[in-house]
């Protein structure tokens, strides 16, 4: 187990140095300057903007600014942010929980929806039942989240007055971030089972939408796996013993079945963690995706650059976990750990 | 399980109900909660008005200049010095980590305004360093020095006579703050506070801050001109304009910042909704690049001018949320020359001048069309299809080009363009904001002369106009120099567009600001 660990934390070395140097270029590449920027229409004198370029350090050349901030950055210091002026790291430990606490609860029931579709799908095979859930698959997989989003804004909150428009809480309520995860922090401030309650229905729609394509993704996984599986000899086998077929499926075929299901899920949650910008922009999400999104329009360098290193790190640390967890699940694999 | 959730809930909306709060659904996070280093909109609504004051205040809903924190100000003979008389109650607000204990007086004046001006002041460092409108106001080469006369008066001496100084000192980034809190936060060693965790006298006081989500404010108990009527202001922040449309008709917020113009007729056909209107301090236009030719000639400036059918524009592009502007001063600002002669809508008249000119045939040039949605202009790229069209029809062939927005300001700066469309917002209502900021001689080497226009008989003109502090004298040069401004035509003017707010039936004494900022104090709820 430690030494598949030590490989894998070794391979990810080479992936994190290219991402950094991608994110560092990627944004010094768009044309427009952070400088200009903040001046606008304005503008202000060459003096000044020879001054500010120095004192964020841009005028240093391009080599020496990336070897600054990776310098700094394995040193834990990931820089400051142009607009706020505050380290990058305090920036994104603010802003993260509330992407976490999204995207679990839309893995959630994307887990939920997705596996049992692809059974249903797989086990009525070339039937109704299978025909109606690959579409609306197939369409929630190529779904335009921005639109998707508004659609049922307007339906279910306009329209029908269920859930609240966008926010993570009703504005009326004063909720104090210490973990930052809201149906935690609600607790703690005494707003109690209501404030749950509201916590729960404002995450009801980004949910939703941020879980359209995982939900679409799993039952797809799910149904090919299980046909698949259902296809083996050892099934065969247990037909042959007399076992009932929905014995066959849920006892036998769908546990071995969901071992890749597993790696689309590790997968997906990476999707979750970065790809949650259209959402979190739409249902005014506090989280990093927006985050990164207000920094890449003020060319805010260092919060991009370091704030797409940390998701770069997550999603490797959870790729790798996901990794060993599907070693330890596949007892053929289980000699190599 | 549900309906206990929302008799709670009622239960609680009730109890915030008989709170009078007022949800403001914002655009976008501030930058931080000193508006001396804001750079936009969204830090200066989130700051100023809410949680500080400033020497002079502009009036509510207005441009004019009226009391602040000074209660009257003398100007010397030659106009160079100013004297303040600040008022005694102001008290600065208490916080959890500060009380003060002692009224506003001179030096927090001294401290506010030297923190931006001078660069070895212990603070000016603190957060950056960076006091963009202050330097871009000239503030910095405005101020000669700052005098404390007694407790209670302040000097300010002037290198030269300025007359738009009394206008900069209501805008959004001349706040006025606590001396005694920054020596505290410099005892305590940490001086970064003083711009995160704000200490004002404003009507408001900042509760809290959760990023990128909202900012709770509660009325500021003792403000020296009385307690504000509401007791909370939440701002939510919601950068979608549709989105905070929904939530304005869903009832989650009482007022919108920034209606899309699509979402305008939603809002006023809507009964529990108001639409709120105000002509405002801004003008579209479109620059022509004197430096290069053609349009170094004045008969191809002017002949474009015909050719454009600017009320065409204020139909398709403006959706008539606009008037035609004749001058780069809009009608609510002072000094507004209603008589000069204006180019009317006349292909024949364009094709003469191009003859004239030399251009029979016309020529080809490039129009950029604005790569975002302003106030000032709505949507460039139609307005420039439109353009290609009319100059079209008198010969003048026309590629329309685009960039992305900092790069188009960039380049644009560096007179890389043709023809080019752009606006203005003012900053402080005063003329000069106009004539001098976007026409001037200097403003040609600094960048925000699109038009690299640099007329020496103008600038003399506004030069003077700059200088006096008698209203009626720089209202006249003003007159003048908008009749030279338009006979030479560096400009087409096109629009002067109309600011809307969108909020519920029951807010009830808000005023839309022509120069864009948010007052939230006079506001009462039914």
């Amino acid at each position: 187990m430690g030494r598949v660990l030590i490989k894998r934390l070794l391979n990810a070395v080479p992936t994190l140095f290219g991402v950094s140097l991608v994110a560092f270029l990627m944004i010094r590449l768009i044309p427009g300057d952070p400088v200009l920027l903040m001046l606008g229409e304005r503008g202000g004198s060459p003096e000044l903007v020879t001054e500010m370029r120095h004192n964020l350090g841009l005028d240093l050349p391009l080599y020496s600014q990336y070897f600054q901030f990776m310098g700094r950055a394995l040193r834990g210091d990931l820089g400051e942010s142009i607009i706020s002026k505050r380290p990058v790291w305090n920036e994104f430990a603010d802003r993260f929980p509330a992407t976490v606490e999204l995207s679990a609860a839309a893995l959630l029931w994307s887990v939920l929806l997705g596996i049992p579709m692809g059974v249903i799908a797989a086990v009525k095979r070339r039937r109704w039942p299978d025909h109606l859930l690959m579409s609306a698959s197939l369409i929630g997989y190529s779904m335009p989240i921005f639109w998707w989003g508004l659609i049922l804004i307007m339906f279910f909150s306009v329209r029908l007055g269920l859930t609240p428009v966008s926010g993570r809480i009703s504005a009326l309520y004063d909720v104090e971030p210490w973990t930052g995860f809201y149906l935690i922090d609600v607790w703690r401030r005494g707003l109690g089972f209501a404030g749950f309650w509201e916590t729960l229905r404002h995450m009801f729609l980004p949910a939703l939408v941020l879980g359209t394509i995982p939900v679409a993704a799993i039952a797809r996984m799910t149904r090919s796996s299980l046909l698949e599986v259902l296809r083996e000899d050892y099934v065969r086998t247990a037909k042959a013993k007399g076992l009932s077929f929905y014995r066959i499926v849920f006892v036998h075929a769908l546990k071995n079945a969901l071992l890749p299901v597993v790696t689309v899920i590790g997968l997906m949650l990476g999707t979750l963690l970065t790809g949650a910008v259209l959402t979190e922009t739409l249902f005014s999400w506090p989280g990093v995706g927006r985050w990164l999104v207000a920094s890449v329009q003020a060319r805010d360098y260092p919060v991009l650059q370091g704030g797409v290193l940390l998701l770069s790190v997550m999603i490797v640390l959870v790729n790798i976990a996901v990794d060993i967890y599907y070693i330890y699940l596949n007892p053929r694999l289980r000699g190599a750990l | 399980m549900k309906s206990w959730g929302l008799v709670l809930l009622l239960l609680a909306g009730m109890h915030a109900r008989a709170e009078k709060t007022l949800v403001y659904c914002s655009e976008a996070s501030p930058s931080t909660f000193n508006p001396q280093m804001g750079e936009d909109g969204p830090t200066f609504n989130a700051s100023s008005q809410m949680l500080y004051n400033r020497l002079v205040e502009f009036e509510d809903g207005g441009t004019k200049t009226v009391p602040g924190l000074a209660e009257k100000w003398d100007i010397s003979k030659d106009g160079k010095t100013y004297t303040f008389h600040l008022r005694k109650n102001a008290t600065f607000h208490t916080t959890e980590t500060f009380k003060p204990t002692r009224p506003m007086n001179a030096d927090d004046v001294l401290f506010s305004f030297n923190r931006a001006l001078k660069k070895d002041h212990p603070y000016h460092k603190v957060n950056g360093g960076h006091f963009v409108f202050f330097t871009g106001m000239e503030m910095d080469t405005m101020i000669k020095d700052i005098q404390k006369v007694d407790d209670y008066t302040v000097k300010f001496v002037l290198n030269q006579p300025a007359a738009p100084f009394i206008a900069n000192l209501a805008m959004s980034f001349a706040v006025v703050l606590s001396k005694e809190y920054a020596d505290q936060l410099t005892k305590n060693k940490t001086p970064e506070k003083i711009d995160i965790e704000p200490v004002g006298t404003g009507p408001f006081v900042l509760k809290r801050y959760v990023k990128d989500n909202s900012i709770r404010y509660d009325a500021n108990p003792t403000y020296w001109a009385g307690r504000a009527k509401l007791d909370k202001v939440v701002f939510a922040i919601t950068p979608d304009p549709n989105v905070r449309f929904q939530k304005l008709k869903a009832g989650e917020c009482n007022l919108i910042a920034e209606p899309a113009p699509q979402d305008l007729k939603g809002i006023s056909g809507n009964t529990k909704l108001k639409l709120m209107s105000q002509p405002g301090a801004n003008v579209g236009y479109l620059a022509m690049n004197v430096q290069k030719p053609p349009f170094n000639k004045l008969e191809v400036r002017q002949a474009i001018a015909y050719a454009l059918n600017r009320d065409n524009y204020l139909n398709v592009v403006y959706q008539s949320t606009a008037t035609s502007a004749r001058n780069p001063i809009p009608p609510t600002v002072w000094a507004n020359n209603p008589d000069t002669k204006d180019y009317d809508y006349n292909p024949e008249k364009a094709k003469e001048l191009l003859k004239k000119a030399g251009f029979a045939n016309g020529f080809d040039t490039e129009i950029w069309t604005l790569p975002v949605s302003r106030p000032y202009n709505p949507n460039g790229k139609k307005m420039g299809e439109l353009m290609q069209a009319d100059l079209a029809k008198v010969g003048i062939r026309v590629t329309l080009v685009t960039y992305d927005w900092p790069t188009y300001l960039s380049k644009a700066r560096n007179g890389e363009h043709q023809m080019i469309q752009i606006g203005w917002t003012t900053d402080n209502g005063d003329p000069d904001n106009f004539m001098g900021t976007l026409l001037s001689c200097a403003a040609v080497q600094g960048g925000s002369n699109l038009a690299r226009w640099c007329n020496k008989d103008y600038d003399k003109i506004i030069t003077r106009a700059k200088t006096v502090s008698d209203m009626r004298e720089r209202s006249s040069q003003y007159f003048k120099a908008q009749e030279l401004f338009k006979a030479q035509a560096p400009w087409v003017t096109l629009a002067h567009a109309t600011v809307f707010r969108g909020m519920t039936q029951n807010v009830e004494g808000y005023k839309i600001s022509p120069l864009g900022t948010e007052d939230f104090y006079p506001i009462d709820m039914k």
